[in-house]
């Protein structure tokens, strides 16, 4: 028996998939439990065997000479499933471990199937987010933009005000048909998307909105510089911008938002791409003169250096 | 291995020493024809060295070299198609055009091909992270700032402006804004700042997509995809192009309509030399590509191109040559903020801020009496001095005061003809494609001029931007394409 597989495992290097190959050597090498002439008989397998097999080989058998576990049934070439019928399939951790190792080698052997899978899944993700971004041509042509827009934002999960109207807010499902004919003609004066999955193709709908007063973008997280570089268009009505916590924001968008002359409150706080939030604040301020900026606070970095003053006077005192 | 050795040793006694060459090759393409498998060497380790045999040969790793090999491997039919090697004669980029330019890129050009290549590079720049995008590995930052370009025009200028602002338009996306001197103060600091007085009959600008960005960045996110696709790459210098006719039979010479006879011929290798050793391994192509920057002229003449009677097809040669520009790098306390875009004085100087810190890069482009001399990259400070610092006073008063930190100088790979790219292959040496000749606005055009030139090779003709102002064939008709938005 041993020598019928070995004999297989010596002429099937090239047909046999190495995993297969793999599973003889490590059944070889349990069957050769306390049969010491076997498992010497291994080893110089081993030795003959091509350079892969050699690496993958005596990985499994070194991790097989400290456990011994008894098997009952030879392990026997099944011709039919293809696979070796008798595998130990019962339940001990050392075999949970052992299937996680040729699992990962079944893998690593399809390696570029494995790659193709994971890139279509990365463009599957990124799809997804131009998925929600689409533009509503039709709704906009018939209904007008502001009906356009406020369906866009609603079903991104974000709120919307109308003109004299309340707050609304309808947790994914967008505008329903009787409020496309109610809101046809009704400009909206803010905009609430915070934590939309809003990018450059989905600020077409909000650019339409001329009247729009307060927009507030916080931690949308595809939110970045290219989209503020766009914002020029709401110049004329914008006098509240929110952009905290947006992780792709930095003071090199920043610089765009000179163009916004109305504007009257922005929110730069927590922006983990801006490099010296201190400074920046300052320069936004100066940038924009008439607006109140809601930052970090220019004293951030002063403080700190003020506290490691005091700490140096404390350790080490003035010699009288 | 031994027995091998000896038998080596007693063929080189019976055959003399100058056919001895040609005997190895035989031998080893007899033993290959027998083993199947990868090209090896039984006699020393040659994984150095390129590849023997490759599709396509793309001269010179720099952006445009890069972004070709980018756009052949995803617009090829079939996956693993097309073998591409690029090669490049320095890998710490010390002096390409690529990692020494300012990194601007701008749609105001007066040329409608130049602003569409222009716009589809905006688009390709600013979703990066989807068409560079390699599996675990971090996204790309581009440092992409977009505060656009201001182009200023004097009296004389102002109608030219108006001109290319009105071809602008024509272009789809964001109309530019062309204002009187008046609004020109609408654009925040810098706008305050400039000299009214002075000769400003106009300013234009774009107020989405321009801006600067990281040339580094970008080069290496295009390595990084490109070497996940399958493109191999090599350190190396092409030092010979041996040229053949294209076809084994009579049917290689072809007729023009006034009856002269001329010869179309390929390239049919090129010898790659390592660095620093005489070894070179001679590469057998079917396609070379010319994106060898402001050395393009030196590789086009190993082709053969433009050896001929000056005047006709075959003695035409690539214009292209190395032009030295200086960048300079300087601190002014009181300057612009920062909204300050890329401004474009008439005079030819320009200026951009450089981080939060007050730190402005500029330079100015010589004219033709000044062009310094191309043999290296040593700096000139007194061009700043006399040329350089003057201008920019004139334009912004705050730059009265400033101090230069430092300074670098890198290549134009300057199109003498008519400052505008060649793109397309050459005519009579039908298998060498060129992507060249940009002065100065090359890095802003790389993945659309890429595209084309994939385009090119893989189908044949232009398919998205029609590049036919800019094939070769321009030189030897004298049409010009000319730019009149240089900077």
């Amino acid at each position: 028996m041993d020598s019928l597989i070995l004999f297989i495992k010596d002429k099937a290097v090239g047909s046999l998939t190495s995993m297969v190959a793999e599973l003889i050597t490590e059944e070889v090498s349990q069957l050769s439990n306390g049969k010491s002439h076997c498992k010497g008989a291994c080893r110089e397998q081993r030795s003959r065997s091509s350079p892969r097999m050699l690496g993958l080989s005596s990985q499994i058998c070194f991790s097989q000479s400290g456990r011994q576990s008894l098997r009952l049934a030879a392990p026997v070439w099944n011709w039919g499933t293809g696979s070796i019928r008798g595998l130990s399939r019962a339940v001990d951790p050392e075999g949970i471990q052992r299937k996680g190792r040729t699992l990962f080698q079944f893998l690593a052997d399809r390696f570029y199937d494995v790659a193709a899978v994971r890139e279509y899944l990365l463009r599957k993700q990124v799809l997804k987010v131009h998925q929600k971004n689409r533009s509503f041509t039709y709704i906009k042509e018939r209904y007008g933009p502001y009906v356009a827009g406020a369906h866009f934002i609603l079903k991104q999960g974000g709120a919307v005000k109308f003109q004299d109207k309340e707050w609304m807010r309808s947790s994914g499902r967008g505008l329903s048909f009787l409020e496309f004919w109610e809101f046809r003609a009704v400009p909206i004066e803010a905009v609430d998307a915070s934590g939309c999955a809003i990018n450059y193709q989905g600020l077409d709908h909000l650019l339409a909105l001329k009247e729009l007063q307060s927009l507030s973008l916080r931690c949308c997280p595809h939110v970045d510089d290219w989209c503020l570089s766009r914002l020029h268009q709401l110049a004329d009505s914008l006098q509240e911008l929110s952009l905290a916590g947006c992780p792709r924001i930095s003071e090199r968008g920043l610089a765009c938002l000179h163009h916004l002359w109305n504007l009257r409150r922005l929110d730069i706080s927590h922006l983990p791409a801006v490099s010296n939030p201190g400074l920046t604040q300052i320069l936004v301020e100066e940038m924009l003169p008439n607006c109140e900026v809601l930052g970090a606070g220019w004293a951030q970095g002063l403080k700190l250096g003020l506290e490691e003053q005091s700490q140096d006077t404390a350790s080490s005192p003035i010699p009288a | 291995m031994h027995v091998g050795l000896t038998v080596v040793t007693d063929i080189q006694d019976k055959i003399p020493l100058r056919e001895w060459d040609g005997k190895v090759s035989e031998i080893k393409k007899k033993i290959q024809s027998v083993i199947p498998g990868g090209a090896w060497n039984p006699l020393y380790d040659t994984s150095h060295l390129p590849p023997e045999h490759s599709d396509v040969v793309i001269v010179g790793g720099g952006v445009l070299g890069l972004s070709v090999a980018y756009w052949l491997k995803r617009l090829e039919k079939q996956r693993g198609a097309i073998k591409v090697l690029v090669v490049e004669r320095d890998h710490t980029y010390s002096q390409a055009s690529t990692v020494l330019s300012v990194g601007g890129i701008r749609q105001q050009f007066s040329l409608p091909e130049n602003i569409q290549l222009s716009l589809f590079s905006v688009e390709f720049l600013r979703n990066i992270n989807e068409y560079l995008a390699v599996v675990d590995d971090p996204p790309l930052d581009l440092q992409f700032n977009p505060s656009g370009y201001l182009f200023l025009a004097s009296e004389k200028g102002a109608a030219t402006m108006e001109n290319n602002v009105k071809v602008q338009r024509w272009a789809p996306g964001v109309a530019p804004r062309c204002c009187p001197a008046a609004r020109t103060q609408r654009f925040g600091e810098p706008g305050r700042q400039l000299r009214r007085q002075a000769v400003l009959s106009g300013s234009s600008v774009w107020l989405e997509n321009e801006g600067w960005f990281d040339p580094w960045s970008l080069l290496q996110g295009l390595r990084r995809k490109v070497q996940s696709m399958g493109v191999l790459f090599c350190q190396g210098e092409v030092t010979r192009a041996s040229v053949v006719p294209c076809f084994v039979s009579s049917s290689d010479r072809m007729e023009t309509p006034s009856g002269e006879e001329v010869i179309l011929k390929k390239i049919h290798e090129v010898h790659v030399k390592v660095d620093h050793s005489q070894e070179y391994q001679p590469v057998e192509c079917a396609i070379v590509v010319n994106t060898a920057g402001a050395w393009s002229g030196q590789i086009a003449e190993l082709a053969g191109i433009g050896k001929g009677p000056p005047g006709t097809l075959q003695g035409t040669k690539l214009p292209v040559e190395p032009r030295k520009r200086y960048v300079y790098l300087w601190h002014c306390p009181q300057g612009p903020g920062l909204e300050a875009p890329l401004l474009a004085d008439p005079s030819g100087a320009y200026f951009r801020r450089d981080g939060l810190g007050n730190n402005y890069l500029g330079g100015c482009s010589p004219t033709a009496e000044e062009e310094p001399d191309p043999g290296n990259l040593e700096v000139d400070h007194d061009f700043f001095q006399d040329k350089v610092w003057p201008l920019l006073a004139q334009r912004v008063p705050a730059f009265e005061t400033l101090k230069v930190k430092s300074a670098w100088a890198g290549y134009y790979d300057y199109n003498t003809f008519d400052q505008n790219g060649v793109v397309g292959p050459h005519p009579l040496v039908v298998n060498m494609y060129f992507a060249t000749g940009f002065s100065g606005h090359g890095l802003q055009q790389a993945p659309a001029v890429g595209r084309a030139v994939a385009e090119m090779v893989l189908e044949g003709h232009f398919q998205t931007i029609d590049l036919s102002p800019f094939l070769f064939s321009r030189f030897y008709l004298g049409e010009k394409a000319q730019e009149h938005c240089i900077i």
